[in-house]
């Protein structure tokens, strides 16, 4: 298996007056799991692409096992990769779409066969061999395309958006099967996906992007609990971030002060907040840490905060609760509240954020102060 | 409820009536070519034979040289269908799938010359076979119709349709453009290769204009200008005419009726859709 070394990668499409992807550097270590993850049109699949050879590379070098790669073409790269449309060729039965890519490198029939049969009973697909795609659902379509890829025992594996056309439980499963193999083929993997959740649970590091620029490179538990910045904040974990723009004073006390919310910030945190005396900043709190004041005792909380419930969603264990501050509906909030309790639209509780987790970022520069 | 049953019964009217406009005169030379009279058009014109006979297919075969036609007629046909199938399916997926400078200036030049109505081309193309000696040749009657803009285009839009994943899939399983297109695209082309095969067979099974340019000499007419030579000012053995007619319509008709779904796909796909 092999390490990936990105530098400076750039990819500007002709005639375009933007990059595509801006000075990407990534370090993927040997038998790593990573997954690219942003919205639509961050330029995730491009990258993917690039390192596949589908793509040119306009700047920056791509390195596989130390090795300049931007030159080669891609049956030339060693790498295998699944579509999110499968691209199973029609007229082939399993076996061949299996084997045509090892037909192709001249391998010896026998070898051929074992190498399929080995994979198929992997992916337990033996019983479709000599089945046409056509005649196979969505979920024994991506297996196949996935045994296309493992038969050819490349050093890098690429996903783009496998599972994006399968049903949600389907989804699960598969997600379930892709980490299994991951373990099995002890394989280096680069995922595709814009779904968050997809990433947080296969990934051992995830690259969050947005424009094109990679926006951190980490693993998802370091994402989750200290984003460098608002974007990756914000777009990762589910439901998203809340935001409230305000002004950290410093004084006595340090407090935070919004259009309508006020309190103080802990003064253990008086000396990372001080030079941001008077300056913009975004405070951030996860749905996950408030807590209704009435519910929970032993938290280290903030202040009262009075709010008003606009909405809910559950979802069985939990309901998601969405709310505005007493008097302002103009920024709409939301918690996780476990679904035990029982709370009605209009009503007025009184919440806390969990002192430990609050979460500032600059004004302008959106990056994480805190 | 009793008004869309009056409806139907007068769709169905009408379609019986256009189908018997259409459909009468092939029936009539069906008759003919089985009558024993040659005066056939003498008023009052008799739709069915008074003496039925098969003589006048005999005919075909005894009297005419027939079976030169009809090998000049499958010897061009099957070059120019092969041919036409093979260049226009090569062409195609160029101009869909390869990036190369002047794509598409090269393909809105190829479509302009469809709007040159062919009869303008038949003088020039006539001058430069002339000067390559090819008149009155095999190679003067299958030269020009070795590939049509039409059918380029038919391709090019069939192609256009494949998730250009299964292409990439190719590239990575290692396939060059030229083994993509021969053993990726072109086995799931059936349909549009079909199309093209049928037109390409039809057209020129029954091309009469070129073959009456470019031959003078007997042996070398395509069964529908022998057919046609039959004809004279003083006198036309419609009988004959007709048995020879029928017969190469023979061919067509069987094509049609055997791959009559293809023909609606290739429509189907030379469509403007995005």
């Amino acid at each position: 298996m092999a390490t990936i070394d990105i530098e400076q990668l750039e990819k500007t499409y002709p005639g375009a007056d933007t990059a595509t992807i801006k000075g990407a550097d990534l370090s993927i270590q040997d038998k790593e799991f990573i997954v690219l993850v942003g919205p639509s049109g961050c330029g995730k699949s491009t990258l993917l692409r690039m390192i596949a050879g589908l793509e040119e590379i306009t700047a920056g070098s791509l390195l596989i096992d130390g090795e300049r790669m931007n030159e080669l073409s891609p049956k030339d790269r060693d790498i295998a990769m699944v579509f999110q449309n499968y691209a199973l060729y029609p007229h082939m039965t399993v076996f061949d779409n299996m084997a045509f890519g090892l037909k192709l490198r001249k391998t010896p029939k026998d070898e051929i066969k074992e190498k399929v049969e080995h994979a198929a009973k992997i992916l337990d697909i033996s019983h479709l061999l000599n089945r046409r795609p056509k005649d196979m659902s969505g979920g024994q379509r991506q297996r196949v395309a996935i045994g296309r890829s493992i038969v050819r025992d490349p050093k890098v594996f690429l996903f783009d958006e496998p599972l994006s056309n399968l049903d949600a439980k389907l989804r699960v499963q598969m997600r379930a099967e892709i980490k299994k193999l991951h373990r099995t083929l002890d394989a280096t993997i680069v995922y595709v996906t814009h779904d968050q959740i997809e990433a947080m649970t296969m990934g051992d590091r995830i690259v969050v992007l947005k424009d094109g620029i990679v926006q951190q490179f980490d693993s998802p538990m370091n994402l989750f609990n200290n984003p460098q910045n608002k974007f990756v904040a914000g777009f990762i974990g589910s439901p998203s971030m809340n935001f409230l723009p305000g002004i950290i004073s410093v004084d006595k006390e340090v407090n935070f002060i919004s259009e309508d919310l006020k309190f103080a910030v802990p003064q253990d945190l008086k000396p990372s907040l001080k030079p941001l005396d008077g300056k913009e900043v975004v405070f951030g709190f996860r749905p996950e840490y408030i807590y209704d004041k009435a519910v929970e005792k032993n938290k280290r909380l903030s202040e009262d905060m009075e709010i008003v419930i606009d909405s809910l969603e559950p979802i069985g264990s939990e309901t998601f609760v969405y709310f505005h501050y007493k008097g302002n509906p103009k920024y709409t909030f939301c918690f996780r509240s476990d679904s035990r309790h029982q709370y009605t639209i209009g009503e007025t509780v009184t919440i806390g954020v969990d002192i430990d987790r609050l979460r500032f970022f600059d004004g302008k520069t959106e990056k994480r102060i805190m | 409820m009793k008004e869309l049953k009056l409806q139907k019964i007068g769709f169905i009217i009408i379609l019986a009536v256009a189908t018997l406009i259409y459909i009468g005169p092939f029936l009539f030379s069906i008759s003919i070519s089985f009558n024993a009279d040659k005066n056939v058009f003498e008023w009052p014109i008799k739709l069915f034979p008074e003496t039925f006979t098969l003589d006048n297919y005999k005919n075909v075969w005894n009297e005419l040289p027939f079976g030169k036609w009809l090998f000049n007629s499958v010897l061009v046909t099957t070059i120019q269908t092969v041919t036409n199938v093979f260049f226009s399916a090569l062409a195609g997926f160029a101009f869909a799938r390869l990036e190369f400078k002047g794509r598409k200036l090269i393909f809105g030049l190829l479509l302009s010359s469809l709007m040159i109505p062919g009869i303008i081309l038949l003088v020039p193309k006539f001058i430069i076979l002339n000067e390559f000696r090819l008149i009155n040749s095999y190679a003067g009657l299958i030269i020009p119709g070795l590939v049509g803009v039409t059918n380029i285009f038919l391709m090019k839009q069939f192609f256009e349709t494949i998730p250009k994943d299964l292409e990439q899939a190719a590239l990575i399983d290692g396939c060059s453009y030229f083994r993509i297109f021969w053993q990726v695209f072109l086995p799931i082309s059936k349909p549009a290769l079909a199309a093209v095969a049928i037109y390409t067979f039809q057209g020129s099974w029954n091309e009469f204009l070129w073959p009456v340019i470019v031959t003078y000499t007997e042996n070398m007419y395509t069964l529908p200008l022998g057919m046609a030579s039959l004809r004279t000012e003083l006198m036309t053995d419609w009988p004959l005419l007709m048995a020879g007619t029928i017969l190469i319509s023979l061919p067509t008709l069987a094509i049609f009726i055997i791959f009559q779904r293809y023909f609606v796909q290739g429509v189907a796909s030379s469509g403007l859709k995005g």
